[in-house]
């Protein structure tokens, strides 16, 4: 260990007899010569031209190595950032009307202008964060210009690869401290190749690297106002998350700020981003290479002082080797140097921020004081917190259940591979997992049983443009790099800017009771024509692949166009909700485990089923709502279409290959999103539900599923078509009732991990505010109706997209040596 | 723990332990990847490089290995190792009290009585002359003569001997065959003699194998285990360098006997010798970082290092034919 640096200046005699590492400082000249160029005073740079406004506040910016103040920078208000959104959304109509070349060449011009100042941006960024300039230079700049070109690739190709798809407008990109600029670029290199413009908060105590890149992007001749920052406090990122301009809001940064933004920004029609934290599981089986996955830890923990959200700060071995490896893992750490940001040869620079440091000592602290076992080698005075390995915890300890943000790894024995898994899942988080094994099969099993967007096999921490990244669960959603990552800066063709008029709702009383119906008995026609009574038809609740009195016993009556009773079906309370989601959740792995053919084989079982009750459901339809019988007719074979359609991608959207740089395979598994939560709209009673579940199971999501709220009936015939089509009870469960009622508890439900709602603005506002309770994805209507019988707006990719999270597995090759 | 509490190699050898063999997991890209970043993660400049690098010129075993050798040119090889760095360089650096010299010099066995008279005519007898045997470089030979040669390099005066191993023995898994020749050649050396064990890493076929070809050795009683002979196709390189360091390791921390490490071919600069010496202090530790448990066979790279001292002391880079050749 050489935490401290000599100060003394050692002969060669001396040195080589010690054999000791010397300084071996990177030069900062050119990067002091930056910062005095700006008279170390940033403003904004908004328009390609710097912006001082007067009267602001000043935030000094200083280089954790040292405490030393870099430069005075500007700290924005509301105003500013009104200026940096108008000046974007001046800039949208002519840089989404580019076509994909053009913006090709532009986005090219900006990745040549970055390779050639690379040093300088290393530097800056080094200083900036504290982290050490090896990483900037090997890690950061590298994949930094690695996005650029993938995404200038991306562009040229948008009319072939994302021809049902258009920019959404401006996108207000807010960024954390630990890749300043690299996560600056997981963002706008996507959103500037499909033609929105952006606006980018940097984090307050990292603001440097991204002056500098907007500096570069003006060199390289980017248009004004199509790529802007904007400097200020941590309240200034939802100021801008909230401007009525911001069409979209890419957030990478804490899980707590993440549901902040998506509360702020619920029922405004905005698209949103998460990438949060995370608590990300490091396996070792014993059949491990040892030595290599020792080093594979250094990449999953120490990497950038552990303040990674996807580090592998969560450590499980397997019994017979736990005490080996912790002993090598010291003998690992004894070798560590931690020192200065601008030594080329040190392992670990300084966390970030003196409040980052306090915040990590408390952790440990604490783990110190509920008896845990606390390794660590010596680190310098100042801003530096030493790597860090906690034995002698379990799964109850604070240090292993949240994220610590910082180089301490904790540590626990497992038994079997399903003990590793399941120890590995026992987390609100889902972003990164590793897993270390010589057995293939073991390993990629293991993989896919990990709930994480990311899961290197015996490697961890490896990044690449061609490969999105971002989480499941509380880690969020979205994803950054790839194709998919794409999908996050588009909307639908079809799809117009969506305007909504501010909406009220009260968050706390929102749909929190609802009167059930007494009972009518105008209008109903039993048995009057024939003489005998029609035998009364009964609809109850269908989950687990059973009809279910609903728990309150209370009814809804449902009735035709001309108001006569139809049926009475029944009122779903909380108690229904909770029955539905666990059978949901519990057929939801069998379902997904299923091959795609045999899900394609139901579906298309279920579309022969219906389509020979044609008639019946079509007549339905026309008595319900009114619709002349043609058009019931359509509605009907246009949902037996559909189903053949979902049917068809049952086997048919698994994932891809992704084409990084690494010498092996990165998988992207589609995987679903697991438990869905569906609200029906009215218009279309059949069609809507069809083409709404079918997609979600076709993906092996399960469903509960609220049909249309005046015409359930649709539906409720549809659960003996189910039972008969050999789909698995639990798969779609279907509560009817009071839409709103209903999809509150649904929402608020922790097990439910995605929610569609098609109903009304408030009912869309609230759904997006709840769903930050557990960060679940959200598809929502905002209102606004589409048409159903349309292709374009009834069935594709969006639809695909909202039904599935990808899973990257990251597979290194070789064994191959020599002769 | 420093270079000077190097206690030299120290292995008496242990029981073929196959279960220990059987155990050995390598995963080749991370070790490339270990071995990719170890030079990206570590430097040496100024003072420290020279340092470091004057620790590589008396860590080299000075070679010559062609059929075409004679005594003319064992004799340069030997007033080379003898005084490898230009003494007014030395001097430059004061480290001319130190009496440098390379590690030894490394020869066939029918040069060593050449090479034995040469350093002692140069006042150097404490170089060390080791002889390749055991039918170098490719080992198919009986196991009689590839015996009777360790006893008559030994008998013309060598110090070490650097035998190769039977790569059918590696190849087909045979380890209780390949333990007992190793042992056999250990027991021709006697307990005075330092063997390293060549393992041709190049004609192994996996990591596994280097992996476990290393650790029958070390079973076996070696003093040093050895990359390559210089003539495989594939010779030293830091991945190999990775795993044989980690097997040295494991065996140390398992038996507690310090087993030497000797990558050969292919190392030519000044740069790469530092990159092995990071290898070593990494992966290994400073005990290790001693020419009694760490050698580089080499030939070229001696120059490169002579070259690189010569800048470091007067800032000017040197041509070649202005330093002594070998």
């Amino acid at each position: 260990m050489e935490a401290t640096k000599k100060t003394t200046n050692p002969s060669v005699s001396d040195i080589f007899n010690t054999m000791e590492y010397g300084p071996a400082p990177e030069s900062d000249d050119v990067a002091q010569a930056w910062l005095d160029d700006h008279k170390r005073n940033f403003g904004h740079f908004i328009n390609n031209e710097w912006y001082h406004p007067e009267g602001r506040k000043s935030y000094e910016t200083i280089t954790p190595a040292t405490g030393k103040v870099l430069s005075a920078t500007i700290q924005g208000n509301a105003d500013d950032v009104d200026v940096a959104v108008k000046a974007a959304s001046k800039a949208l109509p002519a840089w989404r009307e580019l076509s994909g070349h053009e913006r090709a060449r532009y986005i090219y011009a900006i990745a040549r202008h970055v390779q050639k100042h690379s040093r300088l941006i290393a530097v800056i960024e080094a200083l900036d964060n504290g982290k050490t300039i090896r990483e900037t230079r090997d890690a950061d700049v590298p994949v930094v210009i690695r996005h650029l070109y993938h995404y200038a690739g991306w562009a040229e190709l948008v009319d072939d690869e994302m021809r049902n798809w258009k920019s959404i407008g401006v996108v207000g990109a807010i960024v954390p401290w630990n890749f300043p600029l690299m996560l600056l670029m997981w963002k706008v290199a996507p959103a500037l190749a499909m033609g929105n413009t952006v606006v980018l908060k940097p984090a307050t105590v990292t603001r440097l690297s991204a002056l500098l890149f907007a500096e570069i992007c003006a060199e390289a001749g980017l248009p004004a106002g199509v790529f802007n920052v904007v400097t200020g406090g941590g309240a200034m990122g939802q100021t801008l998350a909230e401007h009525p301009e911001v069409d979209k809001v890419g957030f990478t940064g804490s899980t707590e700020i993440g549901k902040v933004l998506r509360q702020a920004t619920a029922g405004t029609g905005k698209k949103i981003s998460l990438e949060l934290g995370g608590k990300s599981p490091v396996i070792v089986y014993e059949n491990a290479d040892l030595d290599s996955a020792v080093e594979s830890v250094v990449d999953a923990i120490w990497f950038n002082q552990g303040q990674v959200c996807s580090a592998g700060s969560k450590l499980l071995v397997q019994e017979p080797v736990f005490d080996k490896f912790i002993q090598k893992l010291k003998t690992r750490l004894g070798h560590f140097r931690i020192g200065h940001t601008l030594d080329k040869a040190m392992d670990m620079g300084p966390v970030v921020s003196e409040s980052q440091l306090k915040s990590i000592k408390k952790y440990v602290d604490e783990a110190l004081e509920d008896g845990a076992e606390v390794f660590q080698v010596e680190a310098p005075e100042g801003c530096y917190y030493p790597p860090t390995l906690i034995t002698n915890v379990n799964t109850a300890s604070k240090v292993v259940m949240e994220e610590i943000f910082g180089p301490v790894l904790v540590a626990m024995p497992f038994r079997t591979a399903k003990e590793a898994i399941a120890v590995a899942n026992n987390t609100m988080y889902g972003l990164g997992a590793s897993v270390h094994s010589e057995q293939l099969p073991l390993a990629l099993e293991t993989a896919k049983h990990i709930k994480a967007g990311a899961v290197w096999i015996n490697c961890h921490n490896m990044f690449d443009a061609a490969a999105g990244f971002g989480g499941y669960k509380q880690s969020g959603y979205g994803r950054d790099g790839g194709k998919e990552g794409l999908f996050e800066y588009v909307k639908p063709k079809w799809q117009d800017k969506i305007k909504i008029a501010p909406v009220d709702v009260d968050i706390k009383k929102f749909a929190a009771t609802y009167m059930a119906d007494r009972p009518a008995i105008n209008g109903h026609d039993n048995g009057k024509d024939s003489g005998t009574p029609a035998v009364d038809h009964t609809y109850k609740l269908y989950y687990g692949g059973a009809q279910k009195r609903p728990d309150g016993n209370y009814v809804s009556v449902i009735r035709n166009v001309e108001g006569k009773v139809i049926a009475q079906v029944g009122e779903s309370n909380r108690k229904d909700v909770r029955n539905a989601v666990e059978v949901a959740a519990k057929a939801q792995p069998g379902w997904e485990k299923r091959s795609g053919f045999n899900r394609a084989q139901i579906l298309f079982y279920v579309a022969e089923n219906l389509d020979m009750r044609k008639q019946e459901f079509a007549t339905r339809i026309a008595d319900l709502t009114g619709k002349p019988m043609a058009d019931a007719l359509s509605e009907v074979d246009k949902s037996v279409q559909r189903l053949f359609y979902w049917a068809s991608y049952a086997d048919k959207y698994g994932g891809t290959v992704q084409e990084t740089q690494l010498y092996g395979t990165v998988i992207k598994i589609h995987e679903p999103v697991g438990v869905l939560a569906i609200a029906c709209p009215d218009e279309f009673p059949l069609l809507g539900f069809v083409s709404l579940f079918a997609p979600a199971i076709c993906r092996s999501n399960s469903v509960v599923i609220i049909p249309s709220q005046r015409y359930p009936i649709l539906a409720l015939d549809m659960y003996q078509i189910f039972d008969t089509s050999d789909l698995p009870g639990g798969v779609v469960n279907i509560l009817t009732g009071n839409r709103d009622h209903v999809s509150k508890y649904l929402v608020e439900h922790q097990n439910v991990d995605g929610f569609w709602y098609f109903g009304s603005a408030e009912g869309s506002k609230y759904v997006e505010y709840a769903s930050a309770c557990n960060v679940k994805r959200t598809w929502v209507n905002y209102g606004l109706k589409r048409d159903w019988m349309s292709d374009a707006q009834g069935q594709g990719e969006e639809f695909l997209y909202q039904s599935v999270q990808p899973k990257n597995i990251w597979l290194t090759m070789g064994d191959i040596f020599a002769n | 723990m420093g270079p000077s509490d190097c206690p030299g190699p120290t292995n008496p050898g242990i029981p073929l332990d196959e279960r220990w063999i059987e155990s050995v997991r390598v995963n080749l890209p991370a070790v490339q990847r270990r071995a990719a970043t170890l030079g990206t993660k570590r430097t040496v400049k100024k003072q420290w490089q020279a340092a470091w690098m004057l620790r590589a010129v008396t860590c080299i075993d000075l070679t010559t290995l062609a059929g075409d050798d004679t005594q003319a040119n064992v004799q340069r090889l030997c007033l080379k190792a003898a005084k490898p760095i230009r003494s007014d360089i030395l001097a430059a650096m004061d480290m001319e009290q130190a009496q440098l010299t390379c590690g030894a010099v490394c020869v066939y066995p029918s040069r060593v009585p050449d090479a034995v008279a040469a350093l002692k005519r140069f006042k150097a007898p404490h170089v060390p002359v080791a002889a390749v045997a055991t039918g170098f470089p490719s080992g198919l030979y009986s196991l009689e003569t590839r015996l009777r040669e360790i006893t008559l390099a030994i008998e013309a005066g060598a110090h070490e001997i650097d035998i190769v191993l039977n790569r059918q023995l590696v190849l087909n898994h045979r380890w209780a065959e390949l333990y007992r020749e190793v042992q056999q050649m250990k027991a021709a050396c006697g307990p005075k003699i330092h063997m390293k064990t060549i393992l041709a890493i190049g004609e192994l076929g996996s990591m596994n194998n280097v992996y476990k070809a290393s650790l029958v050795c070390m079973m076996a009683g070696a003093d040093f285990i050895k990359t390559s002979t210089g003539k495989e196709a594939l010779n030293a390189n830091l991945p190999v360098g990775v795993v044989m360091c980690r097997a040295v390791r494991d065996y140390f921390e398992r038996t507690g006997y310090f087993v030497g490490f000797k990558p050969a071919g292919g190392i030519r600069t000044g740069k790469d010798a530092c990159t092995w010496l990071i290898l070593i202090k990494e992966e290994l530790d400073d005990r290790w970082l001693n020419n009694k448990l760490f050698r580089i066979g080499a030939s070229g790279l001696l120059l490169d290092l002579e070259r690189q001292l010569f800048h470091y002391v007067t800032g000017r880079y040197a041509a070649a034919h202005e330093l002594a050749m070998s």
